[in-house]
């Protein structure tokens, strides 16, 4: 009790320090710029603290605190404006928000969707907050009872999720998951160094690809894809602009699962090394799971917006534990939030002294990260009607600009035109999987844990080893404790539940059935897609068997589970639910456009990127989008692709970025931004 | 409409006032942006380096010009070290910054290097130590030797076995010390997090993780300091390192321990790769063919920066209490960090491929 006792006179210390004006002055203007950043998909915190860097230095530690804290906590609350309205997940925060928040705003629920979901951040901002106070001074035992099996674990645990969004059959989401996990080994193997799928030769690959570009890919341009074919406004209902109120009451009557999730938001959070990537996906689980009428998730119910919202802010939170206990940052920009403290001269190190010696500065930070929240969400929510009126505007005029910014953020992940091959390569394996009723959220959650659950299951088994050889009871208190054994039980529990009930969750809409040979062709390229995969690790010479282990067992279970699928699709009839076709769907009536003709434009941009860079590109290919596709006059033509131009080159000013290069720059030497 | 073109009129303006800085005048910088591009990402400790010194540096160039990094991650580095080498004739606009990172794929002949370090020139070197440790049951039964160590098997959370964790392990093998290296650690902070919840058994951290997060586990007892890697002295002998003047170095426990030599090529190979990853880490670099007259107004900036008066405070927190090399001791430090003897280069690719199954084609 002792502990909780000297802590109040340091949350009181605190407090008086963070509740002046100059430092809610300096938090409110690092909210409005990372708000304006986090609009932006793919962007992100990163690039929003690299911006205030140059300006850290010798600056007075309070206020730099107050605006790098204003700039990363309000992320995740913006980047949901990208989730709903255009069904682009902002940051890897808000994937799950895109499920139901993008059919609402297609049904004219925008407004009410962004404010529920911004009421239900707040509040996971608030409740992450005071937990983390009483938390943070008993984390430290919890967070080093998490080794690798527990951490393993947590890891399966979130791709048990895979079933509750697997669709209506489960052998389509283990195979999805399975490709998705799979994407995810492509590169360096984490032990020998051995490649997979991937060649010297070809030197883009061996990195592995970034979540940024497969998050976009998979989910951001299928759908711009699909808008535009349709040529119409996202929304075709006019009464946008109410509705922000019954948002903040839909919260309110589920107010009880926003707790839950942010609970579940703060612990994961607070779990080192998941990064809080799957946060979102777990809440979601647990909203559907948890939920009485289920028919509604996927096709715009309110619950599915209010979970991963609740989660996600929390989450920020959670991740600071790790962070300043540890000093092992939970986030790209946790890790840069480290840097930036020392920059500020303020003598502290984040690691385990921070408690001790500086408990009052540790209790500033978690607390302007939660009124960071508050000005964030009210900003947000006053923003919500006016931002909702996009949704109204023809689409073809939104389009390039979407098309320019998700490029530039891609390619601002490896700095390299392959970026932006890679983004349109994942972005046609997400208009396929959108296409057949694929599980593109279990190809999702797949990617993005697949190196944790490699990496702690090769740990967990090297370290078992040693302690089997030691006895074996203290192998079985290494692999069986507590913790494993209850995650166990849930996972079973979820999976079970899950496959129970995913037949019901229709997580991206109801696709009806059509032909057989579009929907086996596809099924095919799979096939062979991870027959290729199995070839290629099965042959990693023994020496390294240990980047093998991983992708062989994937791609056995998933070339199993296809080939099964194979096998039904032989002898059932065409209208079973295992040819989804969109394109035979009601939807597919209504598009203008063939998929073809509308992949050609972005085509286009990366083919002339190729040659002329990307800035020339870009002006070529708006230019002759606005004046062929959305048919605009002339001067109407010019005044938009100026100012598209003229935004981007604005953008990447202020965040001193640069633009792919082409053949064009190799052969002269071009002023920025042309070169 | 009239207001997008006036904006884009603006901005048209400006990227034209951009591009004319392309002509230079040496010696003065003023109105300029200077890039110093970092070959990781924005999360690395070459990042909190690069940007510890970037503000210092702009006040300390003629004309001020802003600093700014910028980072080209890839490859373990040898992305952007690669492009680096195309970069020709600098006009003083262009920086960059190497890394230990960025040395141990050069000296082993990893086949993506495509860099020559010889080519480039080296206005600033700064350099860090190591320290190892044990958990408290090996730390009782150590004696400053390892004879007593050699019946213990050991767990050890590594990055990777081309990454800077070839110093210590190989040390330890040295030693006779039996380690099972546990790989894919993403930092040594996770390591560090292992070792505390009892899954990893032995550590390592660079000096200033070991004060920042180790040095308490010491206090408290759950750890036993081992050694640390030492410190190059003028002469180029292994000295103790100034910043943990207690601690005995690897060299001094080799001598005590049966069956380790401080001598032949084994511990050629430890001490050049030693070299090449802590007492110079990290240098900056402009390109090939960059003007002498340029090359000295960096040299004279960094100067400048290492005699502010508060320069040891500001840097002991970031860079720890290590010497910085300017000029002339930076070409003495890229030297050494970047020759190896072959035999002591064919010695660790053979050793990589018996321990850890890595083949580097």
């Amino acid at each position: 009790m002792d502990i909780f006792l000297e802590a109040l006179p340091a949350l009181g210390a605190a407090f008086s320090q963070i509740l002046q004006p100059l430092p809610i002055l300096y938090l409110a203007i690092g909210v409005v710029m990372g708000l304006c950043i986090g609009v932006f998909p793919g962007l992100g915190g990163i690039a929003g603290l690299s911006l205030l860097l140059p300006f850290m230095f010798g600056m007075d530690p309070v206020l730099g605190l107050s605006l790098m804290i204003g700039m990363v906590a309000v992320v995740p609350t913006s980047d949901t404006f990208a989730s709903v309205l255009m069904g682009i997940p902002g940051s890897s925060a808000s994937q799950a928000t895109v499920l139901d928040g993008f059919p609402m705003a297609k049904n004219g629920q925008a407004a009410r969707a962004l404010s529920a979901a911004f009421a239900s951040s707040l509040f996971g901002g608030l409740v992450g907050a005071m937990f983390l106070t009483v938390f943070i001074l008993v984390a430290r035992p919890v967070v080093l009872l998490f080794k690798s099996p527990e951490l393993l674990m947590v890891s399966v645990f979130g791709l048990s999720m895979v079933g509750i969004l697997a669709g209506r059959i489960a052998l389509k989401g283990v195979v999805a998951a399975g490709l998705g996990l799979l994407i995810g080994t492509i590169g360096e193997g984490p032990f020998n160094g051995e490649l997979r799928m991937s060649s010297y030769d070809f030197p883009y690959l061996t990195d592995g690809l970034k979540l940024v570009i497969v998050g976009l890919g998979i989910f951001a341009l299928p759908e711009v894809v699909a808008l535009l074919r349709r040529d119409k406004a996202i929304s075709e209902k006019s009464n946008l602009g109410s509705g922000w109120l019954s948002g903040v009451g839909d919260w309110w009557k589920n107010k009880w699962l926003s707790a839950r999730c942010s609970l579940i938001g703060v612990i994961v959070g607070v779990i080192p090394g998941l990064g809080g990537s799957v946060v979102d996906w777990i809440a979601y689980g647990h909203t559907v799971q948890s939920a009485k009428d289920k028919s509604k998730f996927g096709s715009g119910d309110v619950r599915g917006v209010i979970g991963p919202e609740s989660s996600n802010n929390a989450k920020e939170g959670g991740g600071l534990v790790p962070t300043l206990l540890f000093g092992i940052p939970g986030s790209g920009s946790m890790a840069i939030f480290i840097g930036a403290l020392a920059l500020l001269g303020t003598g502290i190190d984040v690691g385990p002294s921070m408690l001790e010696n500086h408990l009052d500065f540790t209790y500033s930070i978690v607390w302007l990260l939660a009124l960071a929240n508050v000005i964030g969400t009210v900003i947000c929510i006053c923003l919500a009607s006016p931002i909702s009126r996009l949704t109204n505007i023809r689409f073809a005029l939104l389009a390039p600009f979407i098309f320019m910014i998700i490029s530039f953020a891609a390619f601002q992940s490896g700095q390299d035109l392959m970026d932006l091959v890679a983004l349109f390569a994942i972005g046609l394996l997400g208009i396929m999987m959108r296409r057949f009723d694929w599980s593109r959220p279990a190809f999702l959650i797949g990617f993005v844990l697949s190196t944790p659950v490699e990496n702690y299951s090769n740990n967990a088994t090297q370290i078992a080893g040693v302690k089997f050889r030691q006895g074996m009871e203290a192998g079985l208190t290494y692999i069986a404790s507590p913790i494993v054994i209850i995650l166990l039980i849930i996972t079973v529990i979820s999976v079970f539940i899950g496959l129970r009930q995913a037949k019901n969750i229709l997580a991206e809409g109801e696709v009806p059935s059509g032909g057989k040979r579009a929907p086996i062709t596809f099924l095919l390229a799979v096939i062979a897609f991870v027959a290729f995969a199995l070839y290629n690790t099965a042959s990693i010479p023994d020496y390294a068997r240990v980047d093998r282990v991983f992708p062989v067992f994937v791609a056995s279970v998933t070339l199993v589970s296809a080939l099964i699928l194979l096998a039904q699709s032989m002898w059932v009839s065409e209208s079973h639910i295992l040819f989804a076709d969109r394109e035979s769907s009601d939807e597919a009536k209504e598009n203008i456009y063939s998929l073809w003709s509308t992949l050609a434009w972005f085509a286009m941009l990366l083919a002339l990127t190729s040659l002329f860079g990307f800035i020339i590109a870009l002006l070529v290919f708006l230019l002759n989008f606005m004046k062929i596709r959305a048919g605009l006059n002339w001067i109407a033509t010019v005044a938009y692709s100026a100012a598209g131009i003229a935004f981007i080159c604005l953008l990447a000013h202020l965040l001193k970025r640069d633009f792919p290069p082409g053949w064009l720059q190799s052969v002269v030497n071009l002023p920025w931004p042309l070169g | 409409m009239k207001p997008k073109m006036k904006l884009s009129g603006f901005i048209a303006a400006g990227i034209l006032a951009i591009g004319s800085t392309f002509s230079v005048q040496a010696a003065d910088l003023s109105g300029k942006t200077v890039e110093w591009i970092i070959p990781f990402s924005e999360t690395g400790g070459s990042a909190k380096w690069a940007n510890f010194f970037a503000p210092l540096l702009s006040e300390a160039l003629p004309g001020n010009p802003s600093v700014v990094v910028k980072f080209m991650p890839g490859a373990g580095s040898t992305k952007g070290a690669n492009w680096f080498q195309e970069q020709k004739d600098g006009d003083g606009t262009l920086i960059f910054g190497s890394s230990g990172s960025t040395q141990f794929p050069y000296l082993l002949g990893d086949p993506r290097v495509r860099y020559e370090y010889k080519d480039w020139n080296p206005v600033m070197a700064s350099g860090t130590g190591g320290v190892a440790y044990l958990n408290a049951e090996a730390g009782a039964k150590y004696d400053g030797s390892a004879n007593n160590l050699k019946d213990m098997t050991f767990i050890y959370g590594n990055q990777g076995a081309t990454r800077l964790d070839l110093v210590p392990a190989l040390a330890w093998k040295m030693l006779g010390m039996n380690v099972e290296h546990v790989m894919g650690i993403k930092g040594r902070g996770d390591g560090r997090k292992m070792f505390e919840s009892g899954e990893a058994t032995i550590d390592y951290q660079t000096s200033s993780g070991y004060l920042k997060g180790s040095a308490e586990l010491v206090e408290a007892g759950k750890a036993v300091p081992m050694m640390t890697w030492g410190s190059i002295d003028d002469a180029g002998n292994i000295v103790r390192d100034p910043t943990f003047p207690d601690m005995p170095t690897f060299k001094e426990v080799c001598e005590k321990t049966d069956g380790c030599e401080t001598t032949g090529e084994q511990w050629e190979a430890w001490k050049a790769f030693f070299v090449a990853g802590f007492p110079s880490q990290k240098l900056a670099f402009l390109p090939a063919g960059t003007d002498k007259e340029i090359i000295d107004m960096y040299v004279t900036a960094f100067e400048t920066i290492k005699s502010r008066d508060d320069f040891a405070e500001i840097s002991a927190g970031r860079l720890g209490k290590y010497p910085m090399y300017v000029g002339k001791g930076a070409q003495t430090a890229l030297g050494s960090a970047t020759s190896v003897p072959s035999s002591a280069k064919d010695f660790v690719v053979g050793w990589l491929k018996d321990e850890f199954g890595v083949e580097l084609k």
